[in-house]
């Protein structure tokens, strides 16, 4: 018997805060006023997707000791805009990254616990941690968080809050008119936490949500990220998105699940992609190739070289060669409040690499940046990217994908009425929502009270 | 009979309504008090009775009847969902009416509250605003595990302890309060430029740091939020005696007072208006709201017998820290304009029950007011500032 044909989950990224996010489109609308929210969650409901998904940063990114004014800059909140989202869609899951450094348990607990009643069960939490004491600087505590405890911060935290989402015996109340109960326990929502971080102790105010928890949606590379998901998580992004890089991602994250007594179906790996749709593979060749382009200006190679180089390089030609000098390995960077910088690790081989692809390619510092920046994820016609996606995702390489749009508000359109249809006709993605919370387009049972994963490990 | 001065008017939502026993009420909806739909109808039903704003109660830990923690009771509505939440999840099926939701300044950050209002702002087309809640219960304080708060002790609370910690917690509310307004200014309306010639998004000199520093906390800014489509919004505050009123005075756009007769009315707006004027703030609208709760029926009998039976079922005499009006929609707009003679802006009306005593006020009072000439016959204005009689402010930053 031959195995079933899996089905495909996909979600909805609103445009970053990043060079993706191609704002110079002549289409490109505002990413502030709501009108582009709901404009994109229902482009992404009308498609049957998974989830709506919010990305958060909590400082304006610097560089040169200056805010970096090349992107997009601004968004909302979070939870603000994932609420108003919820009275203007009806299936669509709703995500929102939120940092668990700069926060404390009982307000983010009560802020995802309510917003899953307000959407009728369709929250989920990007758990997300940061350390540096740039961010800190806008918190009470400062930059209180050495970076090798951000992780046990974040499961801690976690800890925390799932014992708070399980502290009330239901999502309902009994509310008995005749024998004047409005409640029956007195102690109802009782907590009590203490660990190296967090030492709290009381009564949750909000009743369980109809989900039990958000679901739980974790990204990270690394050991420790990896590891951090399996333990806790529902779902995983990764930037694995090919299929070797994706399938050895997959296993590697699925076997640990065992560690904690988790099946295979419990976490999703859904890696982050982006995409170029043509009418012809030639068609779509080149209108990726003028995405990059837009997506790198002369000005965005300059500024993204000198995140390698550590030095102002504002003084050189971007259709120049690249720097003779070496970029500086100080302690201190250029750029501030970018997860990516820390992605160069050995930055005086990687310049070297650079230069002689350069050398090798004559290449500007423009098209140098181009190449070594990546290719859209999924390059080709609607065909072709539709079998590109389910293959993928046959053979274990991801459960589904995170797609990230370049244009704001309308860049989904041209995937939700080409490829969606496809993978509609080959029985590999739903053509009508079957329940009505994230759990159950996700797949994931509710959990039972008190039964907390993070537990099993301990 | 002169045309009156039109009053403003706003309803504090809360739970099933605001005496104890309200839940059991017959058309009470105590099981949907979780859900969005009972929300969304309380709020479009102030809206159909063209009040200015709606206020959505919270706090951060279990409702209660005393003042140091839980008090076990499972008689009274307990556990509600966040009130920032909720306005949001109702902001896009309403169109005129404010919405202006509580939260606390005590263990919260205000750069999280200054965007969230801001996001309010924006997802309601300027219609947001912000109760500003002092906490100083010890149980709050434990469930965050940041500092201790006292116990209060019941008979004692005019101690120089009490009043030392009262004026400590007032002091890092205003702090958060400057904090919220300054991080809403720290973007200036045309920081965004999308300069494809340059390439630049925003003009960074129109970003600006806010530095403050307190005693409390330090926060660098600028906001991750550009600034809200009112520039301000409305921040509010419930006040009851002098240290409050300080804050209200130098801090808030409205304050709620609980005066027990129109002379103590005069008394207070007197206090507030001093208070406003040593903060340098003289020519400034600050509107100061009398809260009331109301209990209304179409006879005065009536509506006494409706507050009874809520007594009975509760076991006790309802009493509040507010004067209690049980009467009529008439008996009420008499009340109203009577004490708005006392230098009052507007009413910020606590319904004993919902969706009873708010269909009271919508249905009743305020046909009663418009008669009168004193209430609106249709929304003048797109913001809650508008609503408000409030310009919109330039920013503390804007060079022209």
């Amino acid at each position: 018997m031959s195995k079933p044909r899996k089905q495909i989950h996909l979600a909805a990224h609103f445009p970053g805060v990043n060079n993706t996010t191609v704002w110079t489109d002549p289409r490109s609308g505002s990413h502030i006023d709501f009108g582009s929210f709901v404009r994109l969650a229902q482009t992404a409901e009308r498609a049957k997707f998974d989830f709506f998904f919010l990305a958060e940063g909590l400082r304006l990114r610097e560089q040169a000791g200056k805010i970096y004014d090349l992107d997009v800059v601004g968004r909302p909140d979070t939870f603000t805009v994932l609420a108003a989202l919820a009275a203007v869609t009806d299936r669509l899951g709703l995500a929102g990254t939120i940092n668990s450094t700069f926060n404390e348990p009982y307000e983010v607990a009560r802020q995802f616990a309510s917003l899953d009643h307000l959407s009728d069960g369709r929250a989920a939490w990007n758990v997300v941690t940061s350390w540096d004491a740039f961010t800190g600087e806008n918190f009470r505590r400062g930059g209180f968080l050495a970076e090798h405890d951000r992780y046990s911060r974040a499961t801690q935290f976690l800890e925390a809050a799932t014992e708070l989402f399980d502290s009330w015996p239901g999502p309902g109340v009994p509310a008995d008119r005749d024998r004047g109960r409005f409640i029956e326990d007195p102690r109802i929502g009782a907590f009590g936490h203490r660990d190296a971080h967090f030492d709290i102790t009381g009564q949750f105010n909000v009743p369980r949500s109809p989900q039990g928890r958000p679901v739980i949606l974790q990204a990270g590379d690394s050991d420790g990220g990896r590891e951090f998901a399996a333990r806790t998580a529902d779902a995983i992004f990764s930037l694995h998105g090919t299929l070797e890089a994706g399938q050895a991602f997959y296993s590697d994250v699925k076997r640990r699940l065992a560690t904690y007594g988790r099946t295979h179906d419990q976490l999703l790996v859904l890696p982050a992609a982006t995409f170029a749709l043509g009418d012809t593979e030639a068609d779509a060749r080149e209108r990726a190739a003028v995405i990059r382009r837009q997506q790198i200006s002369g000005q965005t190679a300059l500024r993204l070289l000198e995140q390698l180089w550590n030095r102002d390089l504002s003084g050189y030609d971007p259709d120049g060669p690249l720097p003779d000098i070496d970029p500086d390995v100080g302690d201190t960077h250029i750029a501030r409040g970018r997860a990516s910088v820390r992605m160069h690790r050995d930055p005086l081989a990687t310049a070297r690499e650079w230069r002689e692809r350069a050398e090798a390619g004559n290449l500007s510092i423009r098209q140098l940046i181009i190449e070594v920046s990546g290719r859209q994820t999924f390059i080709g016609t609607a065909t072709t990217v539709a079998d590109t996606i389910d293959e993928l995702v046959q053979r274990d390489a991801a459960d589904g994908f995170i797609l990230v749009p370049h244009v704001t508000p309308d860049g989904l359109d041209e995937f939700a009425d080409t490829v969606v249809p496809l993978l509609q006709e080959r029985g590999a993605f739903r053509t009508e929502y079957t329940g009505t919370t994230l759990r159950d387009h996700l797949g994931l049972a509710v959990p039972e009270r008190g039964v907390a994963v993070a537990e099993a490990a301990l | 009979m002169p045309a009156a001065t039109p009053l403003h008017l706003a309803v504090a939502l809360d739970g099933a309504g605001w005496h104890p026993a309200a839940w059991r009420a017959p058309n009470a909806r105590p099981t949907e008090l979780f859900r969005p739909g009972y929300w969304v109808d309380l709020v479009r039903e102030a809206e159909r009775g063209l009040l200015d704003l709606v206020t959505i109660e919270d706090s951060l830990g279990l409702q209660s009847s005393r003042r140091d923690g839980p008090d076990d009771r499972t008689d009274q509505v307990r556990g509600r969902l966040d009130a920032v939440l909720i306005a949001a999840r109702v902001a896009p099926l309403t169109r005129h009416i404010g919405l202006v939701p509580t939260a606390t300044v005590t263990h919260t950050e205000p750069f999280h509250i200054s965007k969230a209002i801001a996001t309010l702002d924006h997802v309601s087309n300027g219609r947001a605003g912000w109760r500003a809640q002092v906490s100083g219960r010890p149980d709050e304080a434990a469930h965050f595990g940041r500092r201790t708060i006292p116990p209060p002790r019941i008979d004692d609370l005019d101690t120089p302890e009490a009043r030392d910690l009262l004026r400590d917690l007032f002091d890092e509310a205003a702090d958060h309060i400057e904090v919220v307004r300054r991080l809403w200014d720290s973007w200036e309306d045309d920081a965004e430029i999308r300069d494809a010639a340059t390439g630049r998004f925003i003009d960074r000199d129109k970003l600006h740091y806010i530095d403050f520093k307190g005693a409390r906390f330090s926060v660098k800014g600028p906001s991750i939020t550009p600034r809200p489509p009112q520039g301000q919004p409305p921040v509010t505050a419930l006040a009851h005696a002098a240290i409050p009123y300080r804050l209200g005075a130098r801090s808030t756009d409205i304050v709620y007072v609980t005066p027990a007769d129109a002379a103590h009315a005069e008394a207070i707006v007197r206090e507030i208006r001093e208070e406003q004027a040593i903060a340098g703030r003289a020519d400034q609208a600050v509107h100061v709201f009398a809260d009331l709760v109301v209990f209304l029926g179409d006879t005065d009998a009536g509506a006494r017998d409706r507050r009874a039976r809520l007594d009975d079922l509760a076991g006790a005499a309802f009493t509040s820290d507010a004067t209690v009006f049980t009467g009529t929609p008439h008996g009420l707009a008499d009340l109203l304009i009577r004490w708005q003679g006392a230098g009052l802006t507007g009413f910020r009306l606590r319904p004993g029950t919902l969706p009873d005593d708010l269909e009271g006020i919508t249905r009743g009072l305020v046909p009663e007011l418009r008669h009168r000439g004193a209430f609106r016959h249709a929304y003048e204005a797109a913001t809650l500032r508008g609503l408000l009689g409030l310009p919109r402010p330039a920013n503390r930053h804007a060079t022209t």
